[in-house]
């Protein structure tokens, strides 16, 4: 269910901008202290068509702004800079580096008569600074799990490479950028785990064992169903952007193929092995193919104080997906390739099987799927776990939710006031039309519901909310 | 490659006087007692039991050469057969060491068919006889004191030779021409009761008929508690069959007999058979060697109820007396070997360690030894071994062996489950039926798992923490595989193992799944306690280890430091006797108070007098954290 915006609904020639990105740049003050050279401090910048002096003042406004925030706090330089048409965010992920993300505020143009320009009206409080400092942080985590830090770039071919590298992984990553469909899952950036019981986690857990064991080049397994978490043997920070990249990118390019029916020409060729539904997403497509390549996307993760270069393979065989992560120091070759694909082929495709039965199963005992009179977010902070039936579905493109933005809004407010104490609390908020709003933090965990109750009272929804707490997260991750 | 005997005599045989010229010895497969006739009997008659409580010496009147002796149960009468026509019985007074028998003996002539020959005879019980002749079988009772026996039942019915199995009560008769016939009868006191006859096949009709069916191709005993007719099988020529086996034939009590298992010897020659803890050992004369056969154990590639040897046929451990030659041995039912020219009776035992070797596929092997009686230290062992390879592809072996122990183990907890109940539903109703179960070697439970195998193989040096790691687990999987509760000494190996190894990301994703937390039943309520409890164990068990430092980068690593009690860590800190772990865990709890409070100091509530006044003892006044100052 779709809501529609009552603003969008009334007066028909109003029309509505969502925020956008205006520009995004990277520069490091340190290239080009000396007058002259300033175009030296800027490694990449978006869009490229800008004019040079324009860029240059740019970057120089944005250093002006943290050098003279630095006086009041030394230590914490400005995050972000409000103005009427646009917002910009700050990040230092690397000493001297700068990343900064300018983003248009949204806007309603009204349309005057006589034939008068439009009238703009800037919405400068409806973006939230949690989200979109997430999203740039976000983007720095993703440049950093395909590439090592900037620092690396540097140490192995100075600036030029630097640039090269940001410039290929920008250009690309940015178009991926929806800032209009941010919201609070972008400021946790959680990683969902898929419920289950524990026998058939255990099976998991001795299927990643086994593969481990027999293919010792193996370092690293994550598992996953339905694009949700169930095991990594990664670190969680390293986890959470792998996940992000998983399901936001890799696994919705390959869904479409899955859904095309078997005979489809978009359905990748596994002729010849139908003894399991077994395939690579990343690496060679077809391993039958003569000519296919055995390069894999390689990955860093963290390791103690330095970092670990990895192949990545991500097999997958029905909604059952695992990743393999070997170091980049070994060259995977055709058998190596052959030999995972028949050994875990067959594994995995049995475990799928079990997994989707054993979920049926519980999902029967657990009772039908009635719609429920309320929607949800859950985030743990302790092991990243997010539960959301507010979003029906992370895509490439969108992330569609179901509620309305304003209240989407509130949430990301909400969330705002827990940032701000240690001490555990709970906000009922009442929001136009007949929502409630309930947000509840305790220990490391927060939960935000949002009610739709006629002529409820605070007590009713204080009461509504304990009650959904006792049935729906006794056991969020079990359902048995 | 050792020692790769795997079948042994025992090392307290029952030494007796050889036979020879002037000593006649007997063997009384019911009471298990060799019977030394001297003179026949004129000079002495020593009895030796399996223990020396049945052992006797007594003398008797020599009438005639003793064609047979045997005590009844108990060794109440004894019965001397000198002729095929008559039994003489003797009431025994076992007080005395010698006696002399002759005065308390009547002589029983009185059979039925006036001109049988009493081919033998079997005690059924301490006064009840049977006999059977060539012409039918006769059931007795004998009252000694009256000197009288008086018949309970017969059946005429031609026989050319009989079986006694003592632990039964089973007697088989051969009938018919070619013998193949075999008719067997149950005793139970004071009754007789016919039970179904069967035919054996033989490989070569012969023409004409003649007795083709030897008392010495056939056995009886029992395995796995069932009755079997063992029929050694001879290779021919002529028939379909290039080497011996042995046909099993299943005689239920009620019912008919059934051709049940056929066992493979692959070569030809003479053969003799024992039973050996439910194992059907086949000994092979010229070759000198033993194979033994399971009939439990499944072959994959043969068809049903055929079966292979287990193990590579061996030879029995040599004994330590040089034997002048084995191949004069008699070999009685069901594990007994008789050496009468050297004067020893043996039991026959297999030694399960040697096996271990033999059978290079685990899960048969571990399938053999959880069937064996005394297992439990071999399997132990094995698992043990397992591990200790760390062979690349041992985990499915590993996962094997677990579930098959579980298996077992999971049978007979719940067996002691249903006995529970029913006892506590009363124990009116069918109580007879209702035995407590009996906990055999083969039951491994997880603290046996524990103490023999498990947390020695978490201690050793040089085994990769992943390898640990997955095989808790698969013992973990295993127990809830077969919805065993597993216990939390389990859980804090793996915790311990985690933590060692700062993989709290792991500890917590097994935390989540609940893998790990249901030792103790945790508060279920809104949304959060569950993992907060379990983290609470965790810090519990990590202090009770005196890991110290482990428990406070768990706590720190679920962000949970802020709340803990400084007590509980200084206490623990303090009891290591280790000055410096004191000295670094008292820090970091200072410089929380400063982060949280902005002074160094404790609250009163914390309780932290003591270890403040312990710290001003080891490191002085000046060591303190100081508020700072603004």
């Amino acid at each position: 269910m779709l809501m529609i915006s009552p603003r969008m609904a009334t007066g028909m020639q109003e029309k509505q901008y969502t925020p956008s990105l205006l520009s995004f740049f990277i520069y490091n003050p340190s290239f080009g202290p000396r007058e002259g050279e300033e175009e030296k401090k800027i490694l990449f910048y978006h869009p490229c068509d800008v004019e040079k002096n324009e860029k240059i003042r740019n970057v120089g406004l944005c250093e002006a702004i943290v050098q003279f925030t630095r006086t009041f706090c030394p230590t914490k330089p400005a995050k972000s800079l409000h103005t009427q048409k646009n917002r910009q965010f700050f990040f230092e992920p690397e000493d001297n580096f700068w990343i900064v993300m300018v983003v248009r505020n949204p806007m309603i143009e009204k349309p005057n008569k006589d034939g008068k320009p439009p009238t703009i009206e800037y919405q400068e409080e409806e973006i939230l600074d949690t989200v979109y400092g997430a999203v740039l942080r976000q983007c720095y985590s993703m440049y950093k799990l395909f590439n090592g830090t900037f620092g690396r770039a540097m140490e192995a071919g100075g600036v030029e490479l630097l640039t090269q590298k940001l410039e290929k992984f920008f250009y690309r990553y940015l178009q991926t950028l929806h800032l209009q469909s941010c919201d609070l899952l972008d400021v946790f950036g959680g990683i969902s785990f898929f419920p289950l019981d524990k026998m058939t986690y255990l099976k998991i857990q001795s299927f990643v064992n086994r593969v481990e064991e027999s293919l010792s080049l193996v370092k690293y397994t994550a598992f996953l169903y339905n694009d949700q978490l169930i095991w990594s043997g990664l670190e969680q920070d390293d986890m959470r952007i792998l996940y992000k990249y998983l399901t936001t990118s890799l696994f919705p390019r390959h869904s479409e193929p899955e859904l095309a029916g078997r005979d489809s020409p978009l359905r990748p060729e596994v002729a010849g092995n139908l003894l399991h539904y077994g395939r690579f997403l990343t690496g060679p497509a077809n391993l039958k193919d003569p000519e296919a390549k055995f390069r894999f996307p390689k990955i860093f993760v963290n390791k103690e104080d330095s970092y670990e270069e990895l192949h990545l393979i991500v097999y997958k065989a029905m909604s059952a997906a695992a990743c393999f992560m070997i170091s980049a120091s070994v060259e995977l070759t055709r058998e190596f390739c052959e030999q995972l694909d028949s050994l875990v082929g067959p594994q995995l495709t049995l475990l799928a099987s079990d997994i989707c039965e054993q979920f049926n199963i519980n999902r029967r005992i657990s009772g039908p799927d009635k719609e429920p009179q309320f929607k949800f977010i859950y985030f743990n902070h302790m092991n990243l776990a997010e539960k959301s039936t507010i979003h029906m579905r992370k895509t490439a493109s969108v992330s569609l939710t179901s509620v309305h933005p304003d209240l989407m809004k509130i949430l990301g407010d909400i969330n705002c006031d827990f940032a701000r104490v240690d001490e555990d609390e709970e906000i009922i908020v009442k929001a136009m039309t007949d929502y409630w709003v309930v947000g509840k933090k305790s220990d490391q965990r927060e939960l935000y519901v949002i009610l739709n109750q006629k002529n409820a009272n605070l007590i009713e929804v204080n009461e509504e909310v304990k009650r959904l707490c006792a049935t729906q997260f006794n056991n969020i991750f079990f359902l048995d | 490659m050792s020692d790769e005997h795997y079948l042994e005599l025992c090392d307290n045989p029952v030494q007796f006087e050889n036979a020879s010229s002037v000593n006649n010895v007997f063997f009384d497969e019911a009471n298990k007692q060799v019977f030394a006739v001297r003179s026949g009997g004129a000079t002495g008659v020593v009895v030796k039991g399996p223990d020396d409580k049945n052992s006797v010496a007594f003398r008797m009147d020599d009438k005639g050469e003793v064609k047979c002796i045997k005590f009844s149960i108990g060794n109440k009468i004894l019965a001397v057969q000198r002729t095929s026509k008559a039994v003489m019985f003797c009431q025994m007074n076992l007080q005395c060491v010698v006696l002399e028998v002759s005065c308390l003996c009547f002589v029983f002539r009185s059979l039925q068919t006036k001109n049988a020959s009493v081919l033998g005879f079997c005690w059924t019980n301490w006064n009840e006889i049977v006999f059977i002749t060539d012409q039918g079988i006769e059931f007795y009772q004998v009252f000694p004191d009256k000197r009288s026996v008086k018949l309970l039942k017969s059946q005429s019915i031609n026989v050319n030779w009989y079986q006694y199995c003592p632990e039964t009560a089973v007697i088989l008769l051969s009938t018919t021409v070619q013998g193949n016939v075999l008719q067997p009868f149950a005793f139970r006191s004071g009754t007789m009761s016919k039970m179904s006859k069967f035919e054996i096949e033989l490989p070569v009709v012969p023409k004409p008929a003649k007795l083709s069916l030897s008392e010495r191709d056939i056995a009886m005993a029992t395995i796995y508690g069932q009755l079997y007719v063992m029929y050694l099988k001879h290779h021919s020529r002529t028939a379909n069959s290039p080497s011996a086996e042995v046909v099993l034939y299943h005689l239920p009590r009620e019912g008919a007999c059934k051709k049940s298992h056929v066992l493979k010897l692959n070569t030809t020659g003479k053969f003799a058979l024992n039973i050996v803890d439910n194992l059907v050992v086949v000994h092979h004369q010229s070759s000198q060697t033993s194979l033994i056969f399971d009939i439990r154990l499944r072959e994959p590639d043969c068809a049903v109820n055929t079966h292979q040897p287990v193990l590579p046929a061996r030879s029995i451990h040599p004994y330590r007396i040089p034997l002048s030659d084995s191949s004069s041995w008699s070999v009685f039912q069901p594990d007994i070997i008789i050496s009468a020219s050297e004067g020893y009776l043996w039991y026959l035992q297999v030694k399960l360690p040697p096996t271990v070797n033999l059978l290079q596929d685990k899960g048969k092997l571990m399938d053999f030894l959880l069937r064996r009686r005394d297992c439990k230290m071999v399997i132990l062992s094995v698992c043990s071994q397992i591990l200790e390879g760390g062979e690349k592809g041992s985990l499915p072996v590993v996962a094997t062996v677990f579930d098959k122990l579980n298996q077992v183990y999971k049978e007979y907890l719940e067996a002691e489950q249903t006995y529970t109940l029913a006892m506590e539903s009363g124990p009116s109703r069918g109580s007879a039926a209702q035995k407590r179960p009996v906990r055999t070697q083969a039951v491994i439970d997880q603290s046996d798992m524990y103490t023999h195998v498990l947390s020695a193989f978490t201690e050793r040096k040089g085994v990769s923490h992943k390898f640990i790691i997955a095989v808790l687990m698969e013992y973990i999987r295993s127990l809830n595989q077969f919805q065993i509760t597993v216990q939390h000494y389990l859980y804090e190996l793996v915790i311990k193992t985690l933590v060692q190894h700062n993989l709290f990301y792991m500890l917590h994703q097994f935390l989540q799944y609940h893998v790990l937390s249901d030792s103790k039943p945790l508060v279920r309520a809104t949304p959060q306690p569950r993992l907060s409890t379990a983290n609470d164990e965790i810090v519990e068990v990590l202090l009770s280890k005196q890991q110290v430092l482990g428990a406070l980068r768990f706590i720190r690593s679920v962000g949970g430091h802020d709340n803990v009690s400084a007590r509980k860590f200084l206490d623990a800190a303090q009891q290591t006797g280790d000055q410096m772990l004191f000295y670094t865990v008292f820090r970091f709890f200072q410089q929380r108070n400063q982060r949280l409070r902005g002074n160094p100091a404790f609250n009163p509530g914390e309780h932290c007098e003591e270890h403040v006044v312990h710290f001003k003892q080891l490191f002085g006044e000046q060591a303190l954290m100081k508020p700072a100052t603004v």
